[in-house]
């Protein structure tokens, strides 16, 4: 993919540029590596966004920035040929979690809570803090000599196949040259946990978020003790429940914040 | 950029530096031309973790922290995929192959599932105690 956008651009170039050479004979344009660029401007834009996460007071700006960091990731990674995985990564990521924290925003922004400043010695300790673990983990990256060299612009197979043929315990992929073991290993069981596990997590994320029983009477249990007893089930609710149909307020709010707020605050 | 450069002498002054003279040639280079190596990658993902690792710390805001936490998880997502690639290696280097990304996808997905638990948990916090502030949730402070 990287390969043919390459030659591409570089036949254009090759055909512009001369008529160019005229004009600014010390344009660099032929040696332009587009890779390069577009890397360069994705990872530009990860950084850059990822450091007004951090700058950002406004909860709503995080969220923005955090989106744009995390599609200028996609790029990255499709810069780098894994294409299914930078989709994948716009799909759910960009897609999925963040509208998920978009929504959570929502939810959560009253007045008060929009823009919570920390303090400033906070920021300066957090300042020190962020630029010591960037310089260690720049020195520790920049201590391996094999990482530092080029790439060699060999352009990956595409990887959708193999990586559902591996999901489900199937290599279809060649090993990478100078593979430490030689062997392949499947994933299906990994691939069997992450299923119940996301089972799991939708049960228990609904469970945790789900409105609150309250002790005031339903509105089907007013009914029922308001009208004379009839049949048997109405007999038996209004049995089950003498105390609680005896404080029935037809007007009391309903959603789970909004009530919290009115009774529940500290 | 360049001031990085000096950063393995000054941290490190008993050990020797690589062959490399560490950052220098990186930089010294055209960005431009120069073919992109996993490096490079290395650098990005290591600003995005410094990041995440900073807005889990300095923020108040219970969602803020989540944010954090998806911006640590893209930093190491980003060197799982670096040092899958071929195309980033030199020729004949060992790469992960196929597995860094099956890591990256698996990392993707637990991402979503704790997010999802996350925001539950913090608009439950929200529902008892109508904030988000972290600062807050003391209830169980001795």
């Amino acid at each position: 993919m990287t390969g043919l956008l390459d030659m591409d651009i570089s036949s254009v170039t090759h055909v512009i540029v001369p008529a160019l050479a005229t004009s600014l004979p010390t344009l660099p344009m032929a040696g332009i590596n587009w890779h390069s660029v577009l890397f360069l401007l994705f990872a530009g834009l990860a950084c850059g966004f990822a450091v007004g996460v951090v700058a950002a007071d406004n909860v709503v700006r995080m969220a923005l920035y955090l989106v744009f960091s995390l599609g200028s990731t996609a790029g990255l990674f499709f810069l780098a040929g894994a294409e299914f995985l930078g989709a994948m990564q716009l799909m759910i990521y960009v897609g999925g979690t963040l509208v998920l924290l978009v929504f959570g925003v929502m939810l959560t922004a009253q007045a008060p809570f929009v823009s919570i400043k920390p303090s400033s010695s906070d920021r300066t300790l957090a300042a020190v803090a962020g630029a010591s673990l960037l310089a260690l983990l720049l020195t520790a990256a920049f201590s391996v000599d094999a990482w530092m060299a080029p790439g060699v612009g060999e352009v990956p197979a595409p990887s959708a196949t193999p990586l559902g043929m591996a999901l489900i315990g199937v290599r279809v992929d060649t090993p990478p040259a100078g593979s430490p073991n030689g062997g392949h290993a499947g994933y299906m069981l990994p691939f069997e946990i992450v299923s119940v596990h996301l089972l799991v997590v939708l049960v228990g994320a609904a469970y945790l978020a789900r409105a609150k029983r309250r002790r005031t009477p339903r509105a089907i249990d007013a009914v029922a003790s308001a009208m004379p007893v009839k049949s048997a089930v109405a007999a038996t609710a209004a049995v089950a429940v003498p105390e609680r149909t005896a404080v029935a307020a037809p007007g009391r709010p309903t959603g789970g914040a909004k009530s919290a707020l009115v009774g529940g605050g500290r | 950029m360049m001031s990085f450069s000096l950063a393995p002498s000054i941290l490190l002054p008993g050990i020797p530096m690589p062959a490399s003279l560490g950052m220098i040639p990186l930089f010294a280079a055209n960005p431009f031309t120069e073919p992109v190596g996993v490096i490079h990658y290395l650098i990005v993902g290591a600003v995005l973790f410094t990041a995440g690792i900073a807005c889990m710390t300095l923020k108040r805001n219970a969602l803020g922290i989540l944010m954090g936490i998806e911006l640590v998880l893209n930093g190491a997502n980003i060197n799982f995929v670096a040092f899958s690639s071929s195309y980033l290696r030199a020729e004949g280097a060992p790469t992960l192959g196929l597995d860094g990304q099956v890591v990256a996808l698996f990392v993707i997905l637990l991402a979503a599932a704790e997010a999802a638990v996350a925001l539950a948990i913090t608009l439950n916090f929200y529902n008892n105690h109508a904030t988000v502030d972290v600062d807050r949730a003391d209830d169980l402070k001795g």
